[in-house]
């Protein structure tokens, strides 16, 4: 834990203030790794030993039905599930060289290595410019310059930066839900971490909003690890390469997205894709 | 007329709903009560008012009481609350809020200590204010402040009722209401504010600091300046630990009595040697302190106002 946060505070000191028009640095690709994991709610069993590989920078979807455990799943990787009681896991995680689920793992290290995207677009009641460099500020990066080049960064990327730009100090409340949540996904970004993990992130978005965060999705998977959690079959074969279906707790499917969709290998997999179920 | 359901017969619903006079008598009963309580508003600030809106002059608000208080203003007292209730919130606030966070934010909620200390919290809010006054006496007073005045050296400086020791009783009355009013503002704050700032790799004291308490700013400043506006008005924790009957000067140390407007009004009500000549004063005096209570209220209510425009975009 000591060890760790020096070497994130050099990784930051090092990057330079970019001109945002010029490619950026590609952060350090990362993959995902689940190892027989089992996670309970109190005696609840919500998550059933799952193994899965997510290599990096692709896209992996993760769908099933309600309840099935895909978005526990998703937040097991940057341990949002420790902010509620009686959980317990076993089995093993891994971002690419470290143990997530281990007792000298830093948290804080670790969420600013796996971004999150949440279902419901969760802007902090601040300045647009502020929600942007909230990650940054707590990196201690004061200079405002360096600030300003790499919020302008952010938001570009998240393709906001046009409609925003002459209003940065104005509250992010005052945006439409498709502009705050591809503001979210700038807030993620500014920090530059290898995964972003995203729950349902267009769930609460009407169709045109829906189609940019989905075009961005594309857009972003030549630099991070994405893994999206969506009961949308669409958009699951839209914007992944890779698939994996759960159903109760159980990873029934994991696969390449086309493969999967056009001639899965179990029973339930084609039940859930044809809408049998679900 | 009928019909049959599931085979059994049934007698047909009535096309209309009844006449409701259950609904109608109650719609009027409480109006009734809300009215009521408008009225009697009405009737305690225009009784005041009415006789108390002559005697508010420069002289009464900038002098001293004179002649055994049948003449003369009410500076000293004016002065000493606002004091009192500066001291009071200086210690009240970072205690009360600081006891909150930890409530709401670091304790386990179902470890004993902590329902040891929500059940002292409550039923200290139901601990009647005199007995409030009576420990500030033996506690403050008499024990703490001996014990000062005896390791110091000194000669009774410390050890006998003062302002200090006045608003730390006044503070500790008002515990209670910081504490749950903060607790509430910070449960108030949506679950997702909080993810939003640990996934971005807040601490948890980052994200106390930086998103948490300016959400639950507005909810925290109520229980500020209610507990304020309260601690304006109370007297018996005062009466032993600190408040004077009548001070020929005005308190320049945290250790000098102070008079108090509350107090005061106590004073002229009861201890005057000519009632009729005291009865303008006495109407002023609640005057000044109704006004006083009133506009901390509507400070209040105003700040709170615009944190709360500020929070949704709308600045």
């Amino acid at each position: 834990m000591v060890t760790d946060v020096p070497t994130i505070r050099t990784r930051v000191a090092e990057v330079p203030p970019q001109d945002p028009a010029a490619p950026a640095v590609p952060p350090t690709p990362a993959h995902l790794i689940a190892e027989d994991f089992h996670l309970f709610y109190g005696t609840n069993e919500a998550l059933k030993g799952v193994s899965l590989e997510i290599p990096a920078r692709t896209v992996t979807a993760i769908i099933g039905p309600s309840g099935c455990g895909k978005s526990t799943l998703l937040r097991s990787f940057n341990r949002m599930n420790d902010l509620i009681p009686n959980v317990r896991m076993t089995g093993r995680l891994r971002l690419t060289d470290l143990d997530v689920l281990a007792r000298s793992t830093d948290v804080v290290d670790l969420r600013r290595r796996v971004g999150m995207v949440f279902q419901r677009p969760n802007p902090f009641p601040k300045s647009i410019f502020e929600n942007v460099v909230f990650g940054l500020r707590l990196l201690g990066v004061k200079d405002r310059g360096e600030l300003e080049v790499r919020a302008e960064d952010s938001l570009r990327r998240a393709a906001l930066w046009d409609e925003v730009k002459d209003r940065l100090d104005h509250s992010a409340m005052a945006l439409s839900g498709g502009q705050q949540q591809r503001l979210c996904i700038a807030r993620s970004m500014a920090i530059e971490p290898e995964v972003l993990l995203m729950d349902e992130p267009a769930s609460a978005l009407d169709p045109t909003a829906t189609a940019r965060v989905e075009e961005l999705i594309l857009d972003l998977k030549s630099r991070y690890t994405i893994v999206v959690v969506t009961h949308n079959m669409q958009q699951a074969a839209r914007v992944s390469d890779r698939t994996a279906f759960m159903l109760q707790g159980e990873l029934i499917e994991y696969g390449d997205t086309r493969q999967l969709f056009t001639s899965p290998h179990k029973r339930l997999t084609e039940d859930y894709i044809t809408g049998r179920f679900g | 007329m009928s019909a049959t359901i599931l085979g059994q017969k049934v007698a047909a619903l009535p096309r209309k709903q009844p006449r409701d006079f259950a609904g109608g008598a109650f719609t009027a009963l409480s109006g009734a009560a809300a009215a009521l309580i408008v009225l009697m508003t009405a009737v305690i600030i225009g009784d005041v008012v009415l006789h108390g809106w002559q005697t508010v002059t420069w002289e009464f608000l900038s002098g001293v009481p004179r002649e055994g208080m049948t003449k003369g203003g009410i500076w000293p007292a004016i002065y000493g609350s606002v004091l009192l209730v500066v001291l009071m919130t200086v210690a009240l606030v970072p205690f009360g809020v600081g006891a909150a966070i930890y409530l709401n934010e670091y304790a386990n909620p179902d470890a004993p200590f902590t329902r040891i200390v929500r059940f002292a919290v409550h039923n200290l809010a139901g601990v009647p204010s005199i007995v409030f006054g009576l420990f500030g006496l033996g506690f403050f007073v008499q024990f703490v402040g001996v014990q000062m005045d005896r390791a110091l050296g000194l000669d009774v400086t410390w050890g006998q009722p003062a302002l200090i020791w006045a608003s730390l009783t006044l503070a500790l009355l008002n515990l209670p209401v910081v504490i749950v009013t903060t607790e509430e503002a910070l449960r108030a704050v949506p679950r997702e504010m909080r993810e939003a700032s640990l996934a971005l790799g807040a601490t948890r004291w980052q994200t106390i600091r930086n998103v948490l308490l300016p959400q639950a700013m507005p909810g925290i400043l109520t229980g500020a300046i209610l507990s304020v506006s309260r601690g304006a008005g109370e007297v018996a924790p005062i009466l032993f630990t600190g408040a004077a009957y009548f001070l020929p000067y005005l308190p320049t140390s945290p250790t000098d009595q102070f008079m108090e407007l509350g107090y005061h009004v106590f004073v002229l009500a009861t201890q005057s040697p000519d009632v009729d000549a005291t009865k303008p004063l006495l109407y002023g005096t609640v005057l000044v302190l109704l006004l006083l209570t009133l506009l901390l209220n509507l400070t209040a209510m105003l700040l709170r106002a615009r944190l709360r425009a500020n929070l949704a975009g709308r600045s």
